[in-house]
């Protein structure tokens, strides 16, 4: 079974003062897997997502989103910030938010249409949304805000989905519901990259797993390379026990 | 003068009008740029700007010697764009936080102007008798060329923020995601930060170095209070910012030596009280009164559930009980009972009382709905 490399990282080391909080990661994701990245806080997993991205420049290495660039390559990738990323009070509704996912193939200065807010609606539809459409942001729970970040991305109709904590504070209903989103996706053969804390449901949502912290430590298929080992070598001695119940 | 002939002179006399037009101008056009400052939480931003401009106006001067307020403010715009772009330097390239920048900018460009003011006051055949006007501003000395120049860079600024709506909205909510669009976010930011420059640079000579964040600030704090659209937003801090400044000009016209820049700063300051005041939806009056109104609610729909309760162990649903029953549950009173009478909830029958159909029908709701949120 020889599959696509969907994203490629190549000696890539990210630093915002003196200290690499990346350290020469190596990574291959292959096309169509469901990916969890775990790591302590801080252990760089929002910060490989943005450098992947392109938001932050790396101090050395280079990435490939299907062989090429990501300046080539970004109308094939979507993201989805950490909730924490924005601020909610900011003066816009629900679907204004979704469908600013349509803002990237639409290119400068050309204003969305019908087209685009049909989209919108859709992908509010399938997060289960719809009815909030013209609340104001503020005005949602931050389960309902992190559906909202799903829809704008899914409205972006990608091959490769970065997401940064989706499930962080979300209720167990919503997880549910994201994860069979998630499960969705996979089965139309998009590659989904999820950073991850909740150790317990790894093995039963993904298929496809990196340990990070700073470096890579590993990563492979859940059922191979999921295990205490692993554990033991991202999180130190202590999270072994807890995983174990 | 009074405010009659106040309105009788805006028509007929051409130095008030001029002045009237130019500050209602200044007030949209830094009303609706300071909706992008206020959003991005860069209130210092105005403050910073205006002070670096001063040693810009200093400089024009000193080579120049020209008193002309065009090419003296050619020189503020200079020097506020230098300003302003090494604060964004310094936050980029050090790790300072941003207000560290703003304040350093701020302290060390006002320094800088300060010194050459006074450098400039002690040249014996100089003639710096315009130079301090742009430390408090002074609206009357606005001629028609200056509101050509403000009208000019108003259009433009309206015109961009129409061409790059999308492109701004979604850059002061979401950076980074921005970024990842495709979209060139320093190229939306400078942009957006050139036409800042302009605009407070501009009003220096109307209200001068020190109020002038107060024009970009309050319009834009004071329209956010009345509505959840970013479009609406930027109509209505023009809106605010633009009668501010008709009213300032009205006011200290009609009121003799009272300057035009202060007053126009504290009728915008009184928009936004009013605007924090009695907001329907951001308001603290209205806050208030919601809470008092959810407590009392509250309260109701616990009596009701208490006597659903009490109801509920008789097979006749609207079978009467006695009052006295109702003092066993902490928090009845009389008034809570002649509220659910009054709402038709409860019949009150002597010493008795019993709930009706649509009590009945509403206590059911309230009862499930606590149970289900028990769970
Ligand atoms: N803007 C920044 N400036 C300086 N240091 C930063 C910045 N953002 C993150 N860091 C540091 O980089 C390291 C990695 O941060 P990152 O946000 O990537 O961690 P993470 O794995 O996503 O953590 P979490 O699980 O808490 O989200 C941390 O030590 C953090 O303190
Ligand atoms: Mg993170």
């Amino acid at each position: 079974m020889s599959k696509n490399i969907a994203v490629k990282v190549d000696d890539l080391t990210v630093a915002y003062n003196y200290k690499p909080v990346l350290w020469d990661i190596d990574l291959e994701i292959p096309e169509g897997v469901l990916m969890a990245i775990v790591g302590p806080n801080g252990a760089g997993k929002s910060t490989l997502i943005k450098s992947i991205l392109g938001i932050l420049k790396p101090i050395a290495g280079s990435v490939e989103i299907f062989g090429m660039s990501y300046a080539k390559q970004r109308h094939l990738v979507a993201y989805v910030p950490q909730k924490g990323s924005v601020d909610w009070d900011f003066p816009t509704t629900a679907l204004d938010v979704v469908m600013m996912g349509t803002y990237g193939s639409l290119g400068w200065i050309k204003r969305p249409g019908q087209k685009e807010k049909k989209e919108a609606l859709e992908a509010l539809e399938k997060v289960g949304m719809l009815a909030f459409k013209n609340r104001q942001i503020s005005q949602l729970s931050g389960g309902q805000q992190q559906r909202i970040f799903l829809a704008r991305a899914l409205v972006q109709n990608a091959s490769i989905y970065f997401m940064d904590e989706p499930f962080q504070g979300v209720d167990a209903t919503t997880e549910i519901a994201i994860i069979n989103i998630l499960k969705e996706l996979r089965k139309a053969g998009k590659t989904v990259i999820v950073v991850h804390h909740d150790l317990q449901t790894v093995p039963e949502y993904f298929d496809w797993v990196t340990f990070l912290n700073v470096k890579k430590i590993a990563t492979g298929p859940v059922k191979d390379i999921f295990n205490d080992d692993n554990l033991t070598k991202t999180y130190g001695i202590n999270y072994k026990v807890s995983i174990q119940e | 003068m009074d405010i009659a002939e106040y309105i009788r002179l805006v028509f007929s006399d051409y130095t008030l009008r001029t002045i009237t037009l130019g500050t209602a101008i200044l007030g949209a056009v830094t009303g609706m740029l300071g909706s992008f400052a206020v959003l991005r939480k860069q209130s210092l931003l105005g403050d910073a700007i205006s002070h670096a401009a001063l040693p810009g106006i200093a400089i024009a001067f000193l080579i120049t010697g020209a008193k002309d307020s065009n090419i003296l403010l050619l020189g503020a715009l200079v020097s506020g764009l230098i300003g302003t772009f090494w604060i964004r330097g310094i936050i980029s390239k050090t790790h300072l936080k941003s207000d560290t920048a703003l304040g350093l900018i701020l302290s060390l460009f006002f320094g800088f102007g300060m010194l050459l003011l006074t450098f400039i006051q002690k040249q014996p055949n100089a003639n710096q008798a315009g130079l301090d006007k742009y430390l408090f501003g002074q609206a009357a000395t606005l001629v028609e060329s200056d509101v050509w120049m403000m009208t000019i860079v108003t259009g433009a600024c309206l015109l961009v923020l129409l061409l790059f709506w999308k492109e701004f909205k979604i850059l002061l909510f979401d950076a980074d995601y921005t970024k990842t669009l495709g979209f060139n976010t320093k190229f939306i930011d400078i942009l957006i930060t050139t036409f800042i420059v302009l605009a407070t640079v501009l009003g220096l000579q109307t209200v001068g170095v020190v109020l002038m964040s107060a024009m970009l600030l309050a319009p834009a704090a004071a329209a956010r209070q009345w509505t959840n659209s970013l479009g609406m937003m930027v109509f209505l801090a023009a809106i605010f910012g633009a009668l501010s400044g008709v009213f300032g000009t009205a006011i200290s016209a009609t009121q003799n030596n009272l300057s035009t820049g202060p007053v126009i700063v504290i009728i915008a300051g009184i928009f936004v009280l009013f605007s924090f005041i009695f907001s329907p939806s951001r308001g603290l009056l209205f806050k208030q009164i919601r809470f008092i109104k959810n407590r009392r609610d509250l309260q109701l729909h616990k009596t009701l559930t208490f006597m659903f309760r009490i109801a509920e162990t008789h097979e006749n649903i609207s079978h009467p009980h006695t009052v006295k029953i109702l003092n066993n549950f902490q928090g009845f009173t009389k008034r809570t009972l002649q509220k659910l009478v009054r709402k038709n909830y409860v019949k009150l029958d002597g010493n008795m009382w019993s709930l009706t159909e649509e009590g009945f029908k509403t206590a059911t709701n309230l009862y499930n709905q606590q149970n289900s949120n028990d769970e």
